[in-house]
């Protein structure tokens, strides 16, 4: 029976759920209907909805700018960087609030619609990308609230805010690899939930969210000024040298800073440094890249190993 | 080979080669990483359960085809294999058109959105378009009779409102090939003729249908052809009625058998006769523990006298799985004289009878009195012989009597305003 002639004439074989779907149009039509259901149901689910969606950034940020600003003045930096600090702030937690809400949201999200999963076929793969998109329907919202509060802080809407989609498109296609990355790993390991939670608690400091990437790198070169002033140029040993570097490529490294770092330079100031100017070279960039570009691939990559057999691990 | 395709009429709408498909079931699973980490050469050892093994078969164009066999029979796995919401792990499955499938009704329904979204997501889930998720949304709420409900919330839809309204969506879906498990058992009366009556369009506009379900009216009333399945693997393939009564044999038949059936307590009466066996059929060793519909039915009391006894009486009551009575018959209505007999003397007492039961598990109780009013209990004997009735017409009825219905002309019927002003509520 298996002649490749008659297979044909049988029709079309079928070959279990994968993560993707022949049919591109129904994938989306999945994806967009189910994240926009959500959106409804969290925009008119109560009351207060958009207001709620749009406090808990605004809250984060109320908090952490009375204390950063008020009490340990971050914004009176020398330099371009302590200028609108408040709006860049809110602007790197309104971000992060989106990368959050999508690879957070996505963990459980495989698991929690096992009805669907378990009942129907479908392409496997909507179910994170309609959580990273729904994510991206709240951040839609709470940039226009960033727009609002960085003219009132008194920017002057530049040409540059049209870089901003592609910013954006960067912290989704991170946020899709992560997303995907999670979602399958958690059927099979129910501890990726707490382990991710704390990861980014990790990389929300570790971005330039609070702390500017300026401030970081003089933090990081003063181990190294503090050898040359106190024993002199000979005694900076190569283990300083190499310890500051390596540090600092991590930090780098992390795509939210080129991501955080740039959406900073191109909406709000443009005196802060430019993500290409931060990692030293356009070229710089590139890394970070490779790095979303190499999550994504994982993530895909694993999702679509685990899609057949997700309606039976679970 | 057992498909019937031919080719003839082109590929067939379904078609599986060998299908098998396994489970593991791990002994003891790792559900988190830190486990992984701690035991990390520690192989998950898990045992393997086959729910299908092997199963081929065909369905044509236009078909009505129905899978029938008991729970854990696989019958569920093979239409989630077809759908594709499994992956099959050995053989093949082809199709042909467009396919959609209803496992369970209201897939998706969103408890906090009203109709309206919910029929449009459930809609394209099934496969519809958006567009086309829209458009059929008037019709759908017509079908369910929701017009007045459809802008409450779904979570405050009463359960057959919810079930209407997913049947609903899951008929506008205009697949080719429909895969439907169990979704007959829904609703009112009223509402189930509905559905049946959709069916049937259905079988007339020629889409090919494969149907799982436990009700075997409902096979021989809609599907052309049917297959069994017991333990994964196919135990033929035809006729409805066939496979009907081979699912119902398979069902209860292996079960029954001459074990304590629990009907009554214990054997009670004074001992000077006792039921020595109970059995269908005619002779002791060709006793069935099936019997047909429609069929006569014979059931024979052994009976053994340990003292000398005139005319006892010997009297049946079948009882039903509800311990209903639904036959109660006794030598004493056709004869009071039914004998003398001796201590040592065997006497063989049958119940003959058109069975006109409704298919299920019966359990005799038999009872020797002495001649009388039969207060006298010689021995009560309950626990000798369950059987089955098996049969395709279940009208719901405990008894399937044939009735003849006709229809004629009523001279002196009402004015039809005044039939409407009565079936006007108020």
């Amino acid at each position: 029976m298996s002649v490749p002639a008659l297979s044909e004439a049988m029709g079309q074989p079928i070959r279990g759920p994968r993560a993707l779907s022949d049919s591109w149009s129904r994938f989306w039509h999945l994806t967009y209907n189910i994240a926009r259901s959500e959106f409804k149901l969290k925009f008119f689910g109560s009351v207060l909805g958009y207001v709620w969606q749009v406090m808990r950034p605004l809250l984060l940020f109320g908090v952490l700018y009375v204390f950063f600003v008020k009490i340990f003045k971050v914004d009176k930096a020398e330099g371009a960087a302590g200028h609108f600090y408040g709006a860049q702030l809110l602007a790197s937690i309104v971000l992060f609030t989106f990368f959050s809400e999508a690879t957070s949201g996505a963990v459980r999200s495989v698991v929690d619609r096992e009805n669907l999963v378990r009942k129907i076929q479908f392409p496997r793969l909507v179910i994170p990308i309609s959580v990273v998109l729904l994510a991206l329907f709240n951040l839609g919202l709470n940039v226009v609230v960033v727009m609002i509060f960085a003219v009132i802080a008194g920017v002057k809407p530049m040409l540059s805010w049209l870089e901003l989609p592609l910013m954006i498109l960067v912290l989704a296609l991170l946020s899709t690899g992560i997303a995907m990355l999670l979602s399958a790993l958690f059927v099979r390991f129910r501890d990726i939930q707490p382990i991710w939670e704390v990861f980014s608690q990790i990389l929300f400091y570790s971005s330039p969210v609070i702390i500017p990437v300026e401030k970081v790198r003089e933090a990081l070169a003063y181990g190294q000024r503090h050898v040359v002033v106190k024993h002199g140029i000979r005694h900076l040993t190569f283990r300083h040298v190499a310890l500051y570097h390596v540090l600092w490529h991590i930090y780098l490294l992390n795509p939210l800073v080129s991501v955080f770092q740039e959406f900073r330079h191109a909406m709000i100031n443009h005196a802060a440094p430019s993500a290409g100017q931060a990692l030293g070279g356009w070229l710089a960039v590139l890394e970070p890249l490779g790095l979303v570009a190499v999550v994504l691939v994982l993530g895909f990559w694993y999702f679509s190993r685990q899609a057949p057999h997700i309606a039976e691990d679970l | 080979m057992p498909t019937e395709w031919t080719g003839l009429n082109g590929p067939p709408a379904i078609a599986a080669e060998d299908v098998h498909k396994r489970f593991k079931i791990p002994e003891e699973r790792t559900h988190t990483l830190k486990e992984r980490a701690l035991h990390p050469l520690r192989r998950t050892r898990h045992e393997e359960f086959y729910a299908l093994r092997g199963i081929s078969f065909a369905v044509q164009p236009g078909e009505f085809f129905g899978i029938v066999g008991r729970n854990g029979s696989g019958k569920s796995t093979l239409l989630k294999c077809l759908a594709g919401i499994y992956r099959v792990d050995q053989g093949q499955i082809w199709c042909n058109g467009r396919m959609s499938t209803f496992i369970e009704l209201g897939v998706g329904f969103n408890p906090d959105l009203a109709a309206y979204e919910n029929v449009a997501l459930n809609g394209i889930m099934l496969g519809l378009s958006p567009r086309e998720a829209r458009a059929r949304y008037e019709r759908v709420i017509e079908f369910a009779e929701l017009e007045e409900f459809q802008d409450l919330k779904l979570k405050n839809y009463s359960s057959g409102m919810h079930v209407r309204l997913a049947f609903s969506v899951a008929i506008q879906v205009d697949a080719e090939i429909l895969l439907i498990d169990e979704v007959l058992a829904v609703g009112d009366a009223a509402f189930q003729q509905k559905c049946f009556d959709v069916f049937n369009r259905m079988r007339e506009e020629g889409r090919t249908i494969v149907f799982v379900t436990h009700d075997m009216s409902a096979v021989t009333r809609f599907c052309h052809r049917a297959m069994l399945l017991e333990r994964g693997e196919v135990v033929s393939i035809g006729d409805p009625t066939n496979i009907a009564d081979r699912y119902l044999e398979i069902a209860f038949g292996r079960a029954a058998g001459y074990e304590d059936a629990g009907v009554g307590s214990a054997r009670m009466g004074d001992g000077t006769a006792r039921v020595t066996d109970v059995w269908l059929g005619d002779t002791p060793e060709e006793r069935q523990t099936v019997a047909p519909q429609a069929e006569p039915l014979t059931l024979k009391v052994l009976v053994a006298f340990n003292a000398d006894v005139l005319d006892p009486a010997v009297s049946m009551t079948l009882y039903n799985e509800q311990r209903q009575p639904v036959v109660v018959a006794s030598t004493a209505t056709t004869t009071e004289h039914t004998g003398s007999f001796r201590a040592g003397e065997r006497a063989l007492f049958a119940f003959s009878f058109h069975n006109m039961l409704a298919p299920g598990r019966y359990h005799p109780l038999l009872t020797i009195t002495h001649r009388g009013e039969g207060l006298d209990v010689i021995d009560r004997f309950a626990g000798g012989l369950s059987f089955v009735v098996t049969g395709v017409t279940a009208s719901g009825g405990m008894v399937e009597i044939p009735v003849e219905t006709h229809v004629m002309p009523w001279e002196l019927a009402p004015p039809p305003s005044e039939i409407e002003a009565a079936g006007r509520p108020r």
